[in-house]
């Protein structure tokens, strides 16, 4: 067979075992039905022996047209399916999407929305960090530690179902704001998850850090140089264990008045990887506490009520259910009311025309959304730049010549969700 | 730099340059782009070493009819600009940022996959999210949403607006 190119075109994998046999290298597909490629994810192997010299991810079996979709709906609905991108970040896709639109709107989330963004921006982060241990643990034949990063990532799932009525895909962040309040006795539910985590994140690292068989698997596996990482614009803790101290949130508005550190590690590896994401855990509860302690009150939708969702949740006797004062509002005393609400919900709100690039630091990196209107109630176009997608570019340098088994453990470093990469 | 600096940066070369929402636009011809490109990049006060996204609108009944966005990212300064050129519809090619900036390389191919856009000099240039036998480019303004037979049992649903709901 012929000797496999790498992007750039240059010959890869001269003078291989196989050549110097005269035998053929092996093509071996791994996925996309594998439990180590989190999802559907499919890596076409060429393999000398066990050593890889050549690997093309392949990917598009998640693609469910979620850009193409949001082109038919209003702006408020899209946020419904933003959500369902990188489902391990939801918050984060919501957030991207709807400060794109209030961007084109040139209106602003009230100060409380906008604390309360951050503070479950950053719970997810835990959540979708935890998430990436307890697999990564799994496929790396940690058990326990699935087991356990899972045990806390519901505590924080409970939490989200707590805030925003479901335990995923949320549509919590709004145009304008937020969909609803904190609920009573969520803050309590908050601070007493935030008093626990530390001492489970320290419980994780007794667990791993120095195990020899985990520092086996990861430590100087999987690496990925400063320079590479820069070339192939990657971003996220990828690039942060590389030396990069790139973080968007440092620029952000959204998180001026926070303190927290940007972890950085030089070894570029698997193991760096590790160490990031556990002190970014720590970095992100601080930062939930933070908010928690400056949360002020006020409203959490933007006033105007050609923007704000008009209807008023409530929690009534069944558990769901509209405000009762709301609905004897608009059906009993105020036509113009009514009216309005029922224009906002079928027909939505306009844009001005224009065009808007926000980018901001998801858990896997740079997520950027390029949102197109038209001037009408619907996007003309939403891209997103999905950070999965974009990082899973440097798997192949970092797995050539390796083992496959360094490669389970590259592409859990990389930490892809197919659901981002696909859209 | 700030968004007002930059664009009196960019003006020294690109008089047409935009300033909208805090985020400067250029637009250039196809031919300029790589020259533009490489321009943003080599200049120290700009440094756009990074393609951050690579992505296109599809405007059917104008002309040009696609126009690529390119934003580009200066991790050294912390600014961003949008570089747009406009294609026209019996010509959709553009040049290849790839050898440029190798993290292009699945961007262009998705706006390969989803518009149709042609890159000359794209190392692999295929489709990336939908099946390799797929007919259409379906983010196309006039591929429909839906209205296509699912591949594998022969049975179809229609398009939202046509769903009678």
């Amino acid at each position: 067979m012929s000797v496999p190119r790498d992007v750039a075109g240059a010959q890869v994998a001269q003078g291989t075992t196989a050549q110097r046999l005269n035998e053929d290298l092996m093509v071996l597909n791994m996925g996309p039905q594998h439990p180590s490629t989190h999802g559907v994810l499919r890596l076409l192997m060429t393999l000398d022996g066990e050593t890889v010299v050549d690997l093309e991810p392949i990917m598009g079996y998640l693609h469910t047209g979620i850009e193409k979709n949001a082109e038919y709906r209003t702006w408020q609905q899209g946020v419904t399916f933003v959500t369902r991108m990188d489902y391990l970040a939801p918050f984060f896709n919501e957030l991207a999407y709807c400060l794109s639109v209030e961007r084109l709107l040139g209106i602003e989330a009230p100060p409380r929305a906008q604390a309360i963004r951050v503070l479950v921006c950053e719970l997810n982060r835990i959540a979708s960090h935890l998430v990436w241990l307890a697999t990564t643990g799994l496929e790396l034949g940690a058990i326990s530690v699935m087991l356990y990063g899972f045990r806390e990532r519901e505590r924080i799932l409970d939490i989200f179902e707590m805030i925003t009525g479901l335990r995923m895909n949320h549509s919590y962040i709004r145009v304008g704001g937020l969909a609803m309040d904190l609920p009573d006795g969520a803050e309590g539910s908050i601070a007493a998850f935030a008093k626990g985590l530390p001492k489970a994140i320290n419980e994780y690292e007794s667990l791993l850090s120095g195990n020899p068989i985990w520092v086996e698997r990861n430590r100087g596996v999987g690496i990925l140089d400063a320079g590479t990482a820069l070339r192939l614009g990657i971003t996220g803790p990828l690039l942060r264990a590389a030396g990069v101290a790139h973080d968007l949130r440092t620029s952000s508005p959204l998180y001026t008045g926070y303190r927290f550190e940007v972890p950085v590690r030089t070894e570029a590896d698997c193991y760096a990887r590790y160490e990031i994401r556990l002190e970014e855990m720590r970095q992100s509860l601080a930062i939930v506490e933070q908010v928690m302690d400056g949360l002020t009150a006020g409203p959490v939708m933007v006033e105007d009520p050609k923007v704000a969702w008009p209807a008023h949740l409530e929690t009534g006797p069944d558990g769901i259910g509209n405000s009762e004062s709301y609905v004897r509002h608009i059906m009993e005393e105020s036509m113009e009311a009514l009216i309005n609400h029922f224009k906002i919900v079928t027909q939505g709100f306009k844009v001005p025309a224009g065009e808007v690039y926000t980018a901001i630091e998801s858990p896997r990196g740079e997520l950027g959304y390029y949102v197109v209107s038209d001037g009408g109630v619907r996007p003309y176009r939403v891209r997103v730049r999905d950070p999965s997608f974009c990082n899973l570019l440097a798997l192949p340098d970092m797995t050539r010549g390796r083992l496959v088994a360094d490669v389970v453990a590259a592409v859990a470093s990389v930490d892809p969700v197919m659901g981002g990469v696909d859209r | 730099m700030k968004p007002e600096e930059l664009l009196e940066h960019i003006r020294t070369r690109h008089e047409d340059a935009l300033l909208a929402r805090g985020e400067v636009t250029v637009t250039v011809a196809r031919d300029d782009l790589l020259d533009t490109l490489a321009w943003l990049r080599d200049e120290p006060a700009l440094a756009f070493g990074a393609v951050a996204d690579v992505s296109c609108t599809d405007w059917p009944g104008r002309d040009p009819r696609i126009w690529m966005a390119y934003h580009m990212h200066s991790m050294e300064h912390g600014h961003r600009i949008r570089v747009k050129t406009g294609l026209s519809e019996d010509d959709l090619t553009v040049p290849t940022i790839t050898p440029m900036f190798p993290a292009a390389v699945w961007q262009e191919r998705e706006v390969f996959d989803f518009f149709g856009v042609r890159f000359d000099g794209h190392p692999d240039l295929k489709r990336i999210l939908m099946p390799d036998d797929w007919e259409g480019h379906p983010l196309r303004k006039d591929h429909p949403l839906g209205g296509v037979p699912t591949m594998y049992h022969g049975a179809s649903v229609p398009p939202p607006d046509q769903r009678g709901l």
